[in-house]
């Protein structure tokens, strides 16, 4: 791990790896990342740094490799996956950040994207789901209680 | 948290320190013992870069043949070390082994002549050729057919060996097998598919938060993922659509769709006993005539060699149209998409599966065929079938290469001129024609149908399994050149853990169903009298109650107490 963290640096800061951070624009030409659409987010979740860069140091990349891993448990990864799928940061998966989570998953461009009626369907089947106070939006627990239950995680 | 660790460790003694770094070390250690003994997993480079570029789907189908080809090495593993090894091993005379012949019981020897023709003198090469491809000539006689073993007793240096039971055991032992492997792999499957199915509620939250796969690192491969997964939402929505649809039917509605369902199973049943129908009429007349020109020789090799085909041509002919059909008649039953897919998918299991029960049906009735009193002596029809396992097993081994065969020609004559066709030729009918995506339901009926012939077939042919091995490596190479050169992914995959286990579940079909004519053949069919271990008994069954008696008699009692009702059928419950 330290070996792919160091290829990341340019040149001159690889002897001191450990306290340097990555440009998050590095990062993102990892193969693993390079594909997925979460990227940015994932980026944003797990940088510590306090610049709002969102670069990323030695022990940043490790925790995003550790809770990636298959032997993390399931409630880490289900606690991560909620940062990451918390598109405004606030706390809770409202009708918005669920809109742009679907928005991901089908692509980016414009004709793959699903028709608004359609959108508001997928949604409120969602949160018929998953919402068990019915307020409206997913928190932490709810998200992690219809997580548990999916064979695929 | 490695900051608390860290402050942690300071405040330990020496001993908690030793201790603590003994078990990380011996964490790095056992880490590293797994990582070099995934290396020796047959294959496992060749199934993650499938998975990446085309999806758990199709990873689990390559996954799956992988796991066949190992169920069938450790089969064949089994019946050569307790079958063929012995019998070789006495037939040399290695180890001091002698063979004990018991002089048969019955004193009628019209039953026990049997001469097969190995091919004795000035041979030409095509007839070498043809006995390969058909099992017959010098391929008969040797270990791999049923008649090879006409062995009753085996003496290694003072140790007797009971041949007849050894063969009866070993077989049971691998049907066993297979069934124990293939549950405790469904095992698995089956309980995420009961959390799953126990909870229809929420598979629209299980699409979107566990959608998409970490493991792609292809661009290509996330656009097609993209698609599939944008297109398996639509899906759901239109199903969800078309369910409210269906509730709102009226009644006159509702009665034009049930009487056109009704029409349509009936016309599905009429095409399965006209499939059935043909291949008994074909078999009865491959039987009898490439028997008559044995005996003749008139015909051309070549006719003799399409004749003794004919029931495999059949056969494989039936598995490709009926699919077809029922995928066509589906459209007009107006079930639900997934519906569809699974009714689709039921009927083409029980056509090939059914097929093979049809042909052994016909075997059988030929091998039986008692009228003018052809059988009274032996019990079977002796004149045409001296050695009638034997015969059994050629048909199976004449069916395996035939499905292997045509498997290689679909890969070489089918796809990949149609893949050249499609990128050379721009005229709009050949584009209309288009790409194909890997059907993963076809190709795992193919491999699940060819695994059942052989599960049939090794009872009759010891080293059958051997065959089924290399044919299912070999596949597994011609498949994915095939998928990486002239396949489209999929638009619509199906997902992993849910494919995972309706592979095992119909494999296990084909095993249970394996269990019928073998069962049929040991306790009901008797047993040649001319070749094979079971010549001085009924059936082959027989062997066990022999032996048994043979035990001491408080064993005897024990054994015949476990056979008794009351505990055999809470035994078989657990």
């Amino acid at each position: 791990a330290y070996k792919r963290f160091s290829e990341l640096l340019p040149k001159e800061e690889r002897e001191n790896a450990c306290s340097a951070r990555v440009p998050k624009s590095q990062i993102l030409t990892l193969p693993e990342l390079r594909a997925n659409p979460f990227q940015h987010r994932i980026c944003h979740v797990f940088s510590t740094s306090d610049t709002e860069d969102d670069s990323m140091s030695f022990e940043d990349f490790l925790d995003m490799l550790s809770v990636f891993s298959d032997s993390a448990t399931s409630d880490i990864k289900s606690h991560y996956a909620f940062r990451i799928f918390d598109f405004d940061d606030d706390g809770t998966l409202d009708r918005k950040d669920l809109e742009q989570l679907v928005n991901c998953l089908t692509g980016q461009g414009e004709e793959s994207r699903l028709s608004s009626a359609e959108m508001e369907q997928l949604i409120q089947n969602i949160l018929e789901e998953s919402d068990i106070d019915k307020d409206g939006t997913i928190n932490l627990s709810e998200f992690q209680h219809v997580v548990s239950r999916s064979p695929d995680f | 948290r490695r900051d608390s660790q860290q402050a942690d460790t300071e405040h330990l003694s020496r001993w908690e320190k030793w201790r603590r770094t003994s078990s990380k070390s011996l964490k790095k250690a056992l880490g590293e013992v797994k990582g070099m003994s995934s290396y020796l997993i047959l294959w496992r480079h060749d199934i993650r870069s499938i998975e990446g570029k085309f999806g758990t789907g199709i990873q689990s189908y390559f996954s799956f043949l992988r796991f066949l080809v190992l169920l069938n090495f450790i089969i064949f593993i089994l019946m050569f070390s307790f079958v063929t090894l012995p019998t070789i091993i006495s037939k040399y005379g290695m180890f001091n082994s002698t063979i004990a012949y018991i002089s048969p019981k019955i004193i009628e020897h019209n039953c026990t002549i049997y001469k097969p023709s190995g091919n004795k003198g000035l041979i030409y090469f095509y007839t070498y050729l043809k006995d390969l491809l058909s099992g017959t000539g010098f391929l008969e006689v040797t270990s791999l057919f049923y008649g090879y073993y006409s062995i009753d007793a085996l003496w290694i240096s003072i140790m007797r060996y009971n041949f007849p039971l050894a063969y009866l055991l070993a077989t049971f032992a691998y049907l066993a097998l297979s069934f124990l492997w293939i549950i405790k792999r469904s095992v698995e499957g089956f309980k995420h598919n009961l959390v799953h199915d126990a909870d229809p509620f929420q598979s629209y939250c299980n699409k979107v938060f566990a959608g998409w796969d970490f493991c792609i690192t292809d661009p290509n491969a996330a656009q097609l993922k993209h698609r599939s997964l944008r297109s398996e939402l639509q899906m759901d929505l239109d199903e969800e659509k078309q369910k409210q649809k269906i509730a709102e039917r009226s009644t006159e509605e509702k009665l034009r769709i049930y009487s056109l369902r009704i029409f349509i199973n009936i016309i599905v049943i009429a095409i399965l006993s006209g499939c059935f129908y043909s291949i008994y009429k074909v078999t009865v007349f491959s039987q009898e005539n490439s028997n008559v020109s044995i005996r003749n020789d008139t015909r051309t090799d070549l006719v003799n060699l399409l004749v003794q085909y004919l029931p495999s041509i059949v056969i494989t002919l039936a598995n490709f149209i009926g699919p077809l059909i029922f995928s066509f008649l589906i459209r007009f039953e107006d079930y639900t998409p997934a519906f569809e897919i699974k009714l689709t998918l039921l009927r083409c299991v029980f056509l090939r599966l059914a097929n093979i029960g049809v042909l052994l049906f016909s075997l059988w009735s030929q091998i039986s065929n008692c009228d003018s009193d052809k059988c009274k002596p032996c019990g079977y029809n002796y004149n045409h079938y001296p050695c009638w396992e034997s015969d059994v097993g050629q048909e199976m081994y004449k069916l395996l290469i035939f499905d292997f065969i045509v498997i290689l020609a679909m890969a070489l004559f089918v796809d990949f001129p149609r893949k050249m066709l499609v990128t050379h030729c721009s005229c709009k009918l050949v584009q209309w024609f288009g790409d194909k995506e890997f059907e993963i339901s076809d190709n795992v009926l193919e491999i699940i149908y060819g695994q059942t012939i052989c599960w049939i077939g090794t009872f009759f042919s010891p080293l059958l399994p051997a065959i089924a091995t290399v044919k299912y490596f070999i596949i597994f190479y011609v498949k994915k050149i095939v998928l990486i050169h002239t396949r489209k992914p999929a638009a619509r995959p199906i997902r992993a853990s849910s494919s995972n286990f309706f592979f095992l579940v119909v494999l296990l079909i084909g095993l249970l169903l394996a269990f019928v004519p073998l069962g049929v053949s040991i306790a009901r069919i008797p047993s040649s009298k001319a070749c094979g271990p079971f010549r001085n008994f009924n059936t082959s069954w027989e062997v066990v109650p022999d032996t048994i008696l043979q035990f001491p008699t408080g064993l005897q009692q024990v054994l015949f107490g476990m056979a008794s009702e009351a505990f055999a059928v809470p035994f078989f419950v657990i």
